[in-house]
């Protein structure tokens, strides 16, 4: 291939990419700008609170607590090859907090939440519902987006602070019923452990993550293309580019803590 | 009360609308015919601000369409889409209400909601179907609400998209004569978009013609049939053989 041509092309792909970037950029800026700014809708926010967060527990609890007590399972058979078996609770504490909570938790958002804003928006672009909101003086980025993005900001923290807990509780269950760890010991060896600074930054994921994956959804479901077909790949879209964007902010995050 | 001068819009390289002319007087029906993608729709959601044209000028009541305040501008249309494009998340009558129910129009629910049963009665719908979502109903219930919704907030201007694609002839002539009758009463300006010459006779007070991005005759629905216009008489008679390609 000749190596102009080949520059050419890798500079039409990375300006596609910023101008995708770009996009999203002032997507996600006009969102905010319409959360902060009223009217506000609070009906559509409490149905988005109910969605995201209290419709998202079961699948929650129930990722976060076999996640837990695979962990415990792998970190005392791994823990055994140099003998520090005894380490199980702390290892399961500090990798549910800071890192496999607020990550599973925010895939499976990614999955439930992303899937369904993105399909439910996409739908009504392709059946003209949001054309006849703004012929209705009713502004589809505050009445749509503003209360699911809000919404994910809210409840995905707190999700991630009940799927901690509960994955830590998938560990203790398994390894007091298992693997022959004192309770009480095991429930003193976790808290001592833990920092403040963990259950911060566990948190902190929990917003961004909620925060990507709610305007991941609605950025796709805005941007749909016509038919059946479109609103399956604004939905395919949604979520790929929400798991990808939770997993790399993970990674960045991480750094940002680990440097404090 | 409508104007549309010299208006353009291009989606990249397919020109849509090439210079479009348009004049709706106050208080009259009008109804605008042509071909599928021939840009009708284009020109009426360029009216309403969904679709930027290119170029040209839109003046409603002798203002740009496109300044002054988006509310107060929007609170003076009202709109029944081809599909309904009711929501399909909330009950008939918050349906027809949805203008009454938030913003500048907003009401007490209870007033809201008697509105919205007035209406749908208005539109030949009972009260019990208020509380139905609107999966629930036929395609032409569907096209009812949506015109109980379209003239909810009693509006100046209302634009009917394909008012009657996708119903049966009795329904289709039921709701010609609801829409003929409601502009009449409210003496509303009408905007409608159309293929089905049935819907033409029954509602227009005057006919345009859109062909080529350009309006190829305009004039009163009785000067039609004698308009000696090829592109309207190729139209009007469902010819295959004409000026207009019958393979677009």
């Amino acid at each position: 291939m000749n190596p102009l041509s080949l520059l050419a092309h890798l500079g039409r792909v990375v300006l596609t990419a910023l101008a995708a970037l770009g996009r999203l950029s002032l997507f996600a800026v006009s969102t905010l700008t319409h959360m902060l700014r009223p009217p506000f809708y609070p009906r559509e926010f409490f149905s988005a609170l109910l969605n995201v967060g209290w419709l998202s527990l079961p699948v929650v609890g129930l990722t976060a607590v076999f996640t837990g007590g695979a962990l415990a399972l792998q970190i005392y058979s791994g823990g055994a090859r140099f003998n520090a078996e005894a380490v199980v609770p702390q290892i399961v504490a500090i990798g549910i907090v800071r890192e496999l909570g607020p990550v599973l938790v925010g895939l499976m958002i990614a999955a439930r939440v992303t899937s369904s804003i993105a399909a439910e928006i996409a739908t009504m672009k392709v059946t003209e519902q949001i054309d006849a909101l703004v012929t209705l003086s009713t502004h589809p980025m505050k009445y749509l987006v503003a209360p699911r993005v809000a919404a994910a900001l809210i409840t995905v923290p707190l999700l991630v602070a009940v799927g901690d807990i509960i994955g830590i509780a998938g560990g203790y269950v398994v390894a007091t019923q298992n693997l022959g760890f004192n309770p009480a010991a095991y429930i003193k060896n976790t808290v001592d452990f833990l920092e403040l600074k963990d259950v911060v930054s566990s948190l902190v994921k929990g917003c961004a993550f909620g925060g990507i994956a709610a305007t991941m959804g609605c950025y796709y479901g805005m941007q749909s293309g016509r038919g059946a077909q479109g609103v399956g790949a604004a939905t395919k879209s949604s979520v790929e580019a929400a798991a990808i964007l939770i997993l790399a902010a993970n990674f960045v995050l991480t750094g940002v803590f680990f440097s404090l | 009360m409508i104007r549309m001068q010299n208006v353009h819009k291009a989606f990249g390289d397919n020109r849509v609308l090439r210079g479009m002319e348009l004049h709706i007087p106050k208080g009259t029906s009008m109804v605008i015919i042509g071909g599928s993608g021939t840009g009708k729709s284009v020109a009426l959601k360029s009216v309403l601000g969904l679709i930027e044209p290119d170029s040209g000028t839109i003046l409603v009541d002798g203002k740009p369409s496109d300044s002054g305040d988006r509310d107060a501008f929007l609170a003076r249309f009202g709109m029944l889409f081809q599909g309904g494009a009711l929501f399909d998340s909330l009950p008939v009558w918050q349906n027809v209400a949805f203008r009454l129910l938030r913003g500048t129009l907003k009401r007490p629910v209870d007033e809201a909601r008697e509105i919205a049963i007035e209406k749908l009665r208005r539109v030949g719908l009972k009260a019990d179907v208020a509380d139905r979502l609107p999966a629930e109903l036929s395609g032409g219930m569907q096209k009812r609400v949506g015109l109980a919704r379209a003239i909810a907030a009693e509006p100046e201007i209302i634009f009917f998209d394909e008012p009657t694609t996708g119903l049966d002839p009795i329904m289709s002539g039921v709701i010609n004569d609801l829409i003929r009758e409601i502009v009449v009463e409210m003496g509303a300006t009408a905007m409608t978009i159309t293929h089905d010459m049935s819907s033409v006779r029954a509602i227009a007070d005057n006919v345009a013609m859109l062909h080529d991005g350009v309006i190829q005759w305009t004039g009163p629905v009785a000067d039609m049939d004698a308009s000696g216009d090829p592109y309207l008489d190729q139209f009007i008679h469902g010819r295959a053989e004409g000026p207009i390609e019958a393979v677009r």
